[in-house]
């Protein structure tokens, strides 16, 4: 283990990035953006944010830093998404636009919007074992849901049948954004990966 | 069963936090949404007519018809926005049964109240709201807005209007963040707007809901220059569609908005877009057909 403070990066092409920065910077890291390869490689973790998938899709395309972190993931980089993230880390989506790619990693089927139009958007308390007792308060906003976790993924949490978490290795996906309710314990999750990714 | 929450506050802001750095477009039919969709934007707005039109065809502008919203929450799996006239309740109401996921309570709709905006609180669909400085934002937090847009000038193409109203929102954000308490006091007083609002953003530094830009936006510079004047993202109105080659116009400003501080980005968004919207000068505008003067 090192005493440094790990460096890890929040995906900035579009969507809720300073909601996590603004939790891990709390919990002591040193965060950068990444937009481009060259920002990819300063950090040994990458948050990938809550937004609109089909968006960050194409524009990691345009910034030519989807293959780049294609390839990181392939390396055992720590990634925590949540939201657009986590159909970001599925390897596969389900409703999502036709031309729309996934980085991959999380061998779990993800399907956009399942919980219906904002209307339906909601908070619940969340069991979550893995963090311990205290519930989770989570924030659901047309939130994807977990339709199929494959043998090397594990679900974490769910929703009426529904998974809405899950973990594979060093990489940890939500469908929920407890970047937006003070709720840390995942992000520390992600912070302890990294440190041990770089121990 | 889990035990749920609809429609507080949490997920009425929450929603627009997942649009920042992203692009709103108007749309007037399915195959516009699905150009809009394709080009990379973030949720669209369905209108039966863009503000160009209205403000060239004049007569009552109201809530679009249900089955054109219905045609277009059909067409895209984006989110999916709708205007109300400003107090318009019913209108709001009608859009909330419609499913949509915003309702923007708009100036460019006309009017319907002269007195009163709508109260947004017991509604589970949040609402997005225009304003033309800091007092007239916190006064729609106040009533429930979830999203704030500055007003710009509407169907015009001249983007100076928009401008003025973001930046004279972060400047007067700004003179908040320099004031003792007792200042604050006054602020409240002279913004007329709550105390604890204003409190909340004196310590915060930027309103506690996301700040969009609307009104004028026409080229991948525009929507660059307005996210460098510190908007959390951009609507565009006519200004694809009335442009010459909206498909390219529409991905530019996009690219645009998420490169906004790179100047060769937004230089190589710019080339070969065609024709932009022809526009009108603001100054030009007789004062009864400034939209940004309707809300209070």
């Amino acid at each position: 283990m090192t005493a440094r403070r790990p460096r890890v990066g929040v995906l900035a092409l579009q969507g809720d990035v300073r909601e996590h920065v603004a939790v891990l910077e709390a919990l002591g890291a040193e965060v950068a953006l990444v937009r481009t390869p060259a920002q990819l490689a300063q950090v040994a973790g990458l948050v990938l944010p809550g937004g609109e998938s089909s968006v960050i899709d194409k524009l990691s395309r345009l910034f030519e830093v989807r293959e780049p972190i294609i390839e990181r993931i392939a390396g055992g980089m720590p990634v925590y998404g949540t939201c657009a993230g986590m159909i970001l880390l599925a390897d596969r989506i389900l409703d999502g636009l036709p031309t729309q790619l996934s980085f991959g990693g999380l061998d779990v089927d993800v399907r956009r919007n399942a919980f219906g139009s904002q209307v339906d958007s909601f908070e619940a308390e969340l069991a979550v074992p893995a963090l311990g007792d205290e519930p989770v308060r989570a924030t659901f906003i047309r939130a994807p849901a977990v339709e199929r976790v494959g043998a090397a993924a594990t679900a974490l949490a769910s929703v009426d049948g529904r998974v809405v978490a899950v973990e594979q290795g060093p990489l940890l996906a939500t469908a929920f954004h407890p970047e937006v309710g003070g709720e840390l314990r995942f992000h520390r999750r992600f912070l302890d990966r990294v440190r041990a990714a770089g121990a | 069963m889990t035990e749920t929450t609809t429609g507080s506050a949490r997920v009425k802001r929450g929603l627009a936090e997942m649009l920042k750095g992203g692009v709103i477009m108007d749309v007037v039919t399915p195959e516009q949404a699905r150009i809009a969709e394709d080009a990379g934007a973030v949720a669209v707005m369905a209108l039966e007519r863009v503000p160009a039109d209205i403000r060239a065809q004049g007569g009552v502008a109201r809530m679009s018809d249900p089955d054109l919203i219905d045609a277009i929450k059909a067409e895209v799996s984006i989110p999916v926005m709708a205007k109300a006239r400003i107090g318009h309740f019913v209108e709001a109401q009608v859009l909330e049964a419609l499913e949509v996921d915003y309702i923007d309570e708009s100036e460019v709709l006309s009017p319907a109240d002269y007195v009163n905006h709508i109260d947004k609180w017991p509604f589970t669909v949040p609402f997005v709201c225009g304003a033309t400085n800091l007092g007239e934002a916190l006064r729609r937090i106040t009533e429930g807005a979830a999203m704030i847009r500055s007003k710009g000038e509407a169907g015009t193409g001249d983007v100076s209007e928009a401008t003025k109203h973001i930046r004279t929102i972060n400047q007067e954000i700004r003179r908040l963040t320099s004031m003792s308490k007792d200042e604050l006091f006054v602020a409240a007083k002279e913004l007329q707007a709550p105390y604890e609002l204003v409190a909340e953003v004196a310590e915060a530094g930027r309103l506690p809901v996301v700040l969009f830009v609307a009104g004028g936006v026409a080229t991948p510079a525009d929507a660059a220059m307005m996210m460098q004047l510190g908007a959390d993202g951009v609507f565009v109105g006519s200004g694809i569609f009335k442009s010459g080659n909206p498909e390219a116009r529409a991905a530019a400003i996009v690219r645009a908005t998420a490169s906004y501080d790179d100047a060769k980005a937004i230089a190589d968004a710019s080339r070969g877009l065609g024709e932009a919207m022809v526009g009108i000068n603001v100054a030009d505008l007789p004062a009864p057909h400034r939209l940004a003067e309707r809300g209070w």
